[in-house]
């Protein structure tokens, strides 16, 4: 039981750095407005799965690291993504009864807010997005969402994450 | 947030965590890597031959050009001295490589694996092969962040290269656009005319390629001519950038500290 709890932790961190990892990957030019908010989906699908160990704590660390790596300003990511934290600790048990596709339209909700809180930010910081791309991100996340979510319930049933 | 703008000690502190941001930018790039491991590895020989051939023949030329260069640097040198200017056109240059690009479209800002070991400082600039990039905004201890002069939040005065009209060009968040700002309508230029930087912000150098001016429209409604310029350097497709240690900061600053 210890061993397993210790195993879920580094599961649960594996997964958190290597989405941070993607959230840095260069992408083409065209499908840069595109780019998933892979660690936000990451992140809601641990709470949901796992309230009482991943909650607005991890999600404010995660964010901030996400801040140091992306070399956006201290904090915006940190407050976006604590705030998509307690969206879903308030939601969890209502989204473990979903379909897919119904946690799919959430999971769009929740990164639409996301990337309007990232993109409030920026612009106090003074960087103005000249169009409504900067949401694009939140379509493509919801396409995604079934697909990841899938994948880390395996790599949870496998590494026996509880 | 408003630290990050408002504190140069937090800005100090936020550039040397990006020591934890290296192994991601390290990774990140490894297939980029491997793509050109293979690229340079795998090539039949023809193309080495061609290439071979190709290089040689373009070292000639170059190497003509600088016999006039050197030339006409050493005439400079002597009519500056004429002139009593101070300038020093000697730069020296340090070749960086760059690691990883903001994910964020909004923000051109590039990152490269030089920092504060190799000397780098904030507010240097970065050029390519072909013309200007940018400025160091961030050193920390083993990468630095590079702002692009596409980026929305920078501009750098610039010159005309025919005719020495100075402007200022701005960045639009597109890679192949600079603005010129309030450019009169009846102001010689011309599509296709080089923008050099003109060295006035005082933190590039002169004479470094900027721009290539591809519209001017003219609206007699308007006060000012709307002037669009593309940047010489190929700013999201170098591998390599060249960072510039300008003798001439170093003249600034012990006059500052002398005054």
């Amino acid at each position: 039981m210890v061993l397993n709890q210790g195993n879920g932790h580094w599961v649960i961190a594996t997964t958190l750095l290597a989405a941070i990892l993607l959230s840095i990957v260069p992408m083409p030019l065209w499908a840069q407005w595109g780019r998933p908010a892979i660690v936000a989906m990451v992140l809601i699908y641990w709470v949901i799965a796992l309230p009482e160990h991943v909650g607005i704590g991890v999600a404010w660390m995660v964010g901030l690291l996400q801040d140091i790596v992306a070399g956006t300003p201290l904090g915006q990511n940190a407050l976006a993504l604590a705030v998509l934290a307690y969206l879903a600790l308030i939601l969890y048990q209502r989204l473990r009864m979903f379909t897919p596709l119904q946690q799919a339209i959430v999971v769009f909700v929740l990164i639409g807010l996301n990337q309007l809180l990232c993109h409030w930010v920026q612009t106090l910081t003074g960087t103005i997005s000249p169009n409504l791309l900067f949401l694009l991100p939140a379509l493509i996340s919801a396409l995604l969402w079934p697909v990841l979510s899938a994948f880390l319930r395996l790599l949870r049933r496998n590494y026996y994450v509880n | 947030m408003y630290g990050g703008q408002r504190f140069e000690w937090f800005q100090q502190a936020n550039a040397k965590l990006s020591i934890v941001a290296t192994p991601f930018y390290w990774l990140a790039d490894i297939p980029s890597k491997i793509s050109g491991w293979g690229k340079s590895t795998i090539r039949s020989r023809e193309i080495l031959i061609k290439d071979n051939d190709r290089l040689s023949a373009e070292t000639t030329l170059l190497k003509a050009q600088v016999q006039k260069l050197a030339s006409l640097e050493a005439e400079n040198v002597r009519l500056r001295e004429l002139l009593n200017s101070s300038a020093i056109l000697d730069d020296s240059v340090l070749v960086a490589e760059i690691i990883g690009v903001s994910p964020d479209p909004l923000h051109h800002q590039i990152i490269i694996n030089k920092g504060e070991s190799d000397g780098l400082y904030v507010g240097q600039p970065v050029i390519d092969a072909l013309g200007l990039m940018g400025q160091v905004i961030g050193v920390g201890p083993l990468q630095s962040r590079v702002l692009l002069i596409t980026d929305t939040s920078h501009a750098l005065p610039v010159q005309v290269n025919r005719n020495g009209l100075r402007s200022v060009a701005e960045g639009v968040g597109l890679y192949h656009q600079l603005i010129l700002q309030h450019v009169a309508a009846t102001t010689d230029i011309k599509v296709g005319d080089l923008l050099v930087s003109s060295g006035l912000g005082q933190r590039f150098p002169v004479g470094y390629p900027v721009a290539t001016v591809t519209e001017v429209i003219v609206d007699p409604g308007q006060s000012f001519a709307t002037v669009k310029a593309s940047p010489s350097a190929l700013l999201n497709r170098s591998r390599h950038v060249l960072l510039v240690f300008s003798h001439r900061r170093e003249e600034v600053d012990n006059g500052a500290q002398s005054g």
